[in-house]
């Protein structure tokens, strides 16, 4: 089971156990993650599940929709080069110990 | 139902107080987890009649009814979040009654629990069809629950031909994935179009178009006089005579508030529970939430079912338990899938609204509307840029020029610069 570290918008951190298969979205909803709102449950239509990954992980997560590329253009917060929509990704063993920031709407 | 600032209820809950929570959907489980984040320390208790702890249901007539999502994955929390947070999650209970003096809900079983202030999230049901039309018949299904999907799957997967009765959301994302099931579909709808009572003609006749392009045939301006069969359905008889073969029936024919306990409880219900814009009730210590409440607003009363609804109005009942006393700003918005369409809506447009096109360069599209010359609401069909914006734009009451809206060759965030 990776460990996931959330970087929250206030400055605080709050690890967690995730599952394997389970999107990195639903590991924040289980774990209520402040600031993962998730409003549409995972069908990319509602970008309140946004957060910004560390660039050496973003090749291992493949490709981005465009679809989820456009919704993170006009996120509320703003897109940095490791935005992405939570939803959209598998947690997976080469996402232990990885550092997620939960960006300040 | 103004509050005087003296009522006991109108105090912050203290570490000894007792909240309830009547329904353990979406609005239930955010109210209890708001009300935690906003400091409440007392005994919470969330109950629910379902047996399965607070999953979404949004993707019930979607992913998970097409098998792509496992059932465990539309659990909202994990297991022991429940413990860990101390709410006590009553499932499979049924609440019998409320008693507002001395303030308990009386449970099925007959059991009492007594509370300082009660949260009513009941939520919807869905409209059943009626009995002279359904005749008892087996193979006619709702959908609304868990344990509707799971007898609905086994159903469709042993069928052939499906028809649907209502040209609704829920109605219009099961064709769709009775379609990707290789079903014959038809789907019958009373109303001259499509989505009649929640989007505009120009949104529903593009659903219309995608649909028909699938394979699926649909009967406007018709009603089902009856279905057909012996014991299970075989079809059904429409007004004009027309007859439909069917093995599995469908009715999406509209949610309806379940109001029933606060109704018996002496609360004013009107078109759901009637609560001023805090979320309260005309019993000050007893508050709704989610799909069952109808919030009395400036603009006139508010009833939405969705899922935005139920978490921003429990994240809003919760702080208002709290003390915040704040009025419910809605931000309406609602998506649906079907087929490759993702069609999401942001506002509330009402027949009679201009309609501006925005043709996007590939196949996506996007429906602004505006009232006495005011931009009141967005349609992204597969324009997500396009709903985000007017989105942003409808949060900060800004109005973009229609003009410049219907060009394509302007970039949208210019148009985002030039709203006033």
């Amino acid at each position: 089971m990776p460990k996931i570290k959330f970087l929250l918008a206030d400055g605080a951190e709050l690890t967690v156990e995730a599952q394997n298969g389970r999107t990195l979205m639903e590991t924040a909803l289980e774990n209520s993650v402040p600031g993962i709102i998730a409003e549409c449950n995972g069908s990319a239509a509602c970008a309140t599940c946004h957060v910004v990954l560390p660039e050496e992980i973003m090749s291992a997560l493949g490709p981005i929709s465009e679809h989820e590329n456009d919704m993170l253009d006009f996120a509320e917060a703003s897109r940095e080069s490791g935005s992405r929509l939570s939803c959209q990704i598998k947690v997976s063993d080469a996402m232990d110990n990885v550092s997620v920031r939960v960006p300040a709407a | 139902m103004s509050l005087d600032a003296d009522h006991p209820a109108a105090a912050r809950p203290g570490n000894e107080s007792s909240i309830v929570i009547v329904g353990a959907g979406q609005a239930g489980l955010s109210t209890a987890e708001k009300l935690r984040t906003n400091g409440f320390a007392g005994s919470l208790t969330l109950i629910g009649d379902e047996p399965d702890a607070p999953y979404q249901r949004p993707p019930l007539s979607k992913t998970y009814l097409l098998g792509e999502l496992e059932r465990d994955r539309l659990k909202l929390k994990a297991e022991d979040w429940y413990a860990k947070n101390r709410i006590a999650l009553r499932l499979g209970t049924r609440v019998a009654s409320i008693d507002r003096v001395p303030r308990c809900v009386c449970l099925a079983d007959g059991s009492m629990l007594a509370y300082d202030r009660l949260v009513l999230a009941t939520g919807s049901t869905s409209r059943k069809l009626p009995q002279a039309i359904s005749r008892g018949l087996a193979g006619i299904f709702t959908i609304r629950t868990l344990a509707d999907i799971d007898v609905l799957r086994p159903a469709l997967e042993a069928s052939g031909k499906l028809l649907v009765i209502g040209g609704g959301y829920i109605g219009l994302e099961i064709a769709a994935v009775a379609r990707g099931l290789g079903m014959t579909v038809d789907v019958v709808e009373a109303a001259d179009r499509l989505l009649a009572r929640v989007a505009s003609a120009e949104t529903a006749r593009a659903v219309e178009d995608l649909h028909r392009s699938r394979g699926v045939t649909f009967h406007l301006g018709k009603a089902v006089s009856e279905l057909l069969g012996a014991d299970r359905v075989a079809g059904a008889r429409l007004g004009d005579g027309t007859i439909i073969a069917a093995d599995v029936v469908v009715a999406g024919i509209g949610g309806m508030p379940e109001t029933a306990l606060a109704a018996e409880a002496g609360l004013a219900v009107d078109n759901g529970i009637a609560v001023d814009a805090s979320g309260r009730t005309d019993d000050p210590s007893i508050w709704a939430a989610g799909d069952c409440a109808n919030f009395s607003l400036p603009g006139g009363g508010l009833r939405m079912e969705s899922v935005g609804n139920a978490i921003d109005s429990a994240d809003l009942v919760a702080r208002n338990i709290m003390g915040a006393r704040q009025p419910y700003k809605p931000k309406p918005w609602f998506w649906s899938d079907q087929f490759d369409l993702k069609l999401q809506i942001a506002g509330l447009s009402r027949p009679g609204d201009t309609v501006v096109v925005r043709q996007g360069a590939g196949p996506g599209r996007s429906h602004w509307y505006y009232r006495e010359g005011l931009f009141v609401a967005v349609d992204g069909l597969n324009a997500p840029r396009d709903y985000l914006i007017g989105k942003r734009l409808l949060a900060v009451s800004a109005s973009p020029d229609p003009t410049q809206v219907a060009d394509p060759v302007l970039a949208l965030e210019a148009l985002a610069n030039s709203s006033k």
